[in-house]
């Protein structure tokens, strides 16, 4: 695949990462060169074998439906930059 | 031009559970923000999700009630983006492997006529915190209670094709869900939010028109409108030329309209990948045969009962079987006074008037289904009329006692002694000479009025029937 300075402008975006401007060449060369690997691994046959969802061979353990969380929001609000009434405050979010 | 409308369903359905999906903390609504928000809610450094084991029942359960497959494997994943009330910036749900797969729901049409509904699939997944962007003087306040609180996000193929088809069909969805007590299905708290899919085309046409997304619909109503109000919308952009954009929509109950969420947003690209913190989740037919073992008789089912077991009209059944309390209700004093199209008349007037009068839900009745089906016995055994059993059943509401004990406190037994009756009708017959002389001149209407006055006369425990016979006889004599 070929990656052009678009594709890594869009994908710092999703990102929300600040990608300067001179910093974009070496992010697209980085980029590719992953790429070209995954490219290279994608050259192997592997129709015979079962997509992994996690390299752990082991599956989920489940726990019962119980409250086991008491309320702790007054330490957990002494650490966050501001909170008014309970909430936790950030800059206005919407238009 | 005639156009057709093309709309599909994404139902999120908030599962009735007591924690939250991937952590102990509290699921209750309405509690003070931020006081259910632990770790792991929060998003905090090094906490990880666990699985709570009742979500997977809820969603086999729903997944059995339409019929799908189960995925016996399912994976979870994250769907990356960045808003305020998601702190983790990802939010967990199933992509590629959910817990039910395909399924099919039948609804109701206003002409009578049933049409299949295909579900897509149904997914389990994570809600969101709540933002408020009011009074914080500039800032806006995050409440994370609701973060991590499971939802089944049920997804339907674009099967319907108008406002009322798309309600019907998420009508029968709150029904079912609140029968499998899946959800608690209180709308109002926002445990079933939709985002409906619209598109139109030319009648005929077989392929689809671009959609628009209308999200977090939240009643049956304001689906309804939203929907009409988009297809109605789509329709003058095409007539006047234009092409519809794919766009993701909220409908403004206020102002009766939808409009754009974001004006100028990038393509959404969610960059899922399965979930490296959760390993699949694998069940097998034994515990999937153990949850269907304890479905519970499914609306449908029990509207098809209800007709052929106890004789009832199509509307009847349809109407007691709407809720499952309703319907365990009905049965149960059914049951007692053995007499079924008797007691779906007085749980459909008597008690569900005195209900929503009072505002209260089938289960928060102040006349029990024992107390009615005993009142009702008394009906049925001609111990008081009907007229009277009104008032015993406002007295039981009072809770002044069971019906027998109210009937025999108040002396309400109706007199179907011909003997005690006798006396009070001649006395009446010789009181009213202008009367008897009209109903022998051929006006049968006259015997109402008789008949009332000794219903008057016997403070209406007089048995009407036996009154009409005896009143009658006298008359002719």
């Amino acid at each position: 695949m070929q990656v052009d300075p678009s594709v890594v402008t869009a994908i710092a975006e999703l990102a929300q990462l600040q990608l300067e401007e001179e910093d974009l060449q070496e992010n697209i060369d980085s980029m590719s060169n992953i790429l070209a690997l995954v490219d290279q691994m994608q050259s192997v046959d592997t129709s015979a074998i079962e997509p992994m969802a996690n390299p752990l061979d082991a599956v989920q353990t489940l726990r019962p439906d119980e409250v086991t969380e008491p309320d702790r929001r007054e330490a957990f609000q002494s650490i966050a930059p501001a909170t008014e009434a309970g909430f936790y405050l950030v800059p206005k979010v919407i238009e | 031009m005639e156009w057709e409308a093309v709309i599909g369903l994404e139902i999120h359905v908030q599962l009735d559970t007591r924690s939250k999906i991937f952590s102990g903390a509290s699921t209750k609504f309405g509690a003070e923000p931020n006081s259910q928000a632990c770790p792991v809610d929060l998003g905090l450094p090094g906490v990880l999700p666990v699985v709570n084991a009742e979500v997977f029942k809820k969603a086999v359960a729903f997944g059995l009630g339409i019929g799908a497959e189960i995925g016996y494997r399912s994976v979870f994943d994250r769907k990356n983006y960045f808003y305020p009330d998601l702190p983790k910036g990802y939010q967990i749900t199933q992509l590629q492997f959910p817990i039910v797969l395909g399924g099919q729901v039948e609804i109701a049409l206003p002409d009578g006529t049933a049409k299949t509904i295909g579900v897509t699939r149904a997914h389990l997944e994570e809600d969101a915190g709540k933002s408020v962007h009011e009074d914080f003087h500039g800032m806006s306040g995050i409440d994370l209670n609701r973060a991590g609180t499971p939802l089944l996000e049920v997804v339907s193929e674009p099967d319907m094709r108008s406002a009322e088809e798309a309600v019907a069909y998420a009508k029968y969805i709150h029904q079912l869900v609140c029968y499998l007590d899946v959800s608690d299905g209180e709308m109002s708290q926002g445990s079933m939010r939709c985002d409906a899919n619209v598109s139109i085309r030319p009648k005929g046409q077989t392929t689809l028109g671009t959609r628009t997304e209308t999200k977090n619909v939240n009643s049956f109503r304001f689906l309804q409108r939203a929907i009409n109000f988009e297809i109605a919308r789509q329709i003058d952009v095409l007539e006047a030329g234009d092409s519809v954009l794919q766009d993701t929509l909220l409908y403004d109950p206020a102002l009766d309209q939808t409009r754009p969420m974001r004006s100028k947003e990038t393509a959404t690209d969610y960059r899922y990948f399965p979930e490296p913190d959760l390993l699949p989740v694998v069940i097998d037919a034994a515990y999937v045969e153990s949850i269907r073992s304890q479905l519970p008789e499914l609306p449908h089912a029990k509207v098809s009962r209800f007709t052929a077991q106890y004789g009832l009209s199509k509307v009847d059944a349809t109407i007691l079987a709407a809720e499952r309390p309703l319907a365990d209700y009905f049965e149960q004093a059914a049951e007692i006074c053995g007499d079924a199209t008797l007691t779906a008349n007085w749980v459909r007037v008597e008690l569900t008037g005195q209900l929503n009068r009072e505002n209260l839900a089938i289960t928060e009745s102040a006349v029990s289904a024992v107390q009615l089906g005993q009142l009702l016995l008394r009906i049925k055994d001609e111990t008081i009329s009907g007229k009277i059993a009104k008032d015993v059943f406002d007295a039981i509401w009072q809770g002044q006692g069971s019906a027998d004990e109210i009937i025999a406190a108040k002396g309400l037994q109706q007199i179907t002694n011909t003997v005690a009756i006798g006396p009070i009708v001649d006395e009446i017959i010789a009181n009213n000479p202008k009367q008897v002389e009209q109903f022998r001149a051929g006006r049968e209407k006259v015997l109402g009025f008789f008949i009332g006055q000794v219903m008057q006369a016997t403070e209406g425990k007089a048995n009407p029937k036996q009154v009409n016979e005896i009143v009658r006889e006298k008359l002719k004599q």
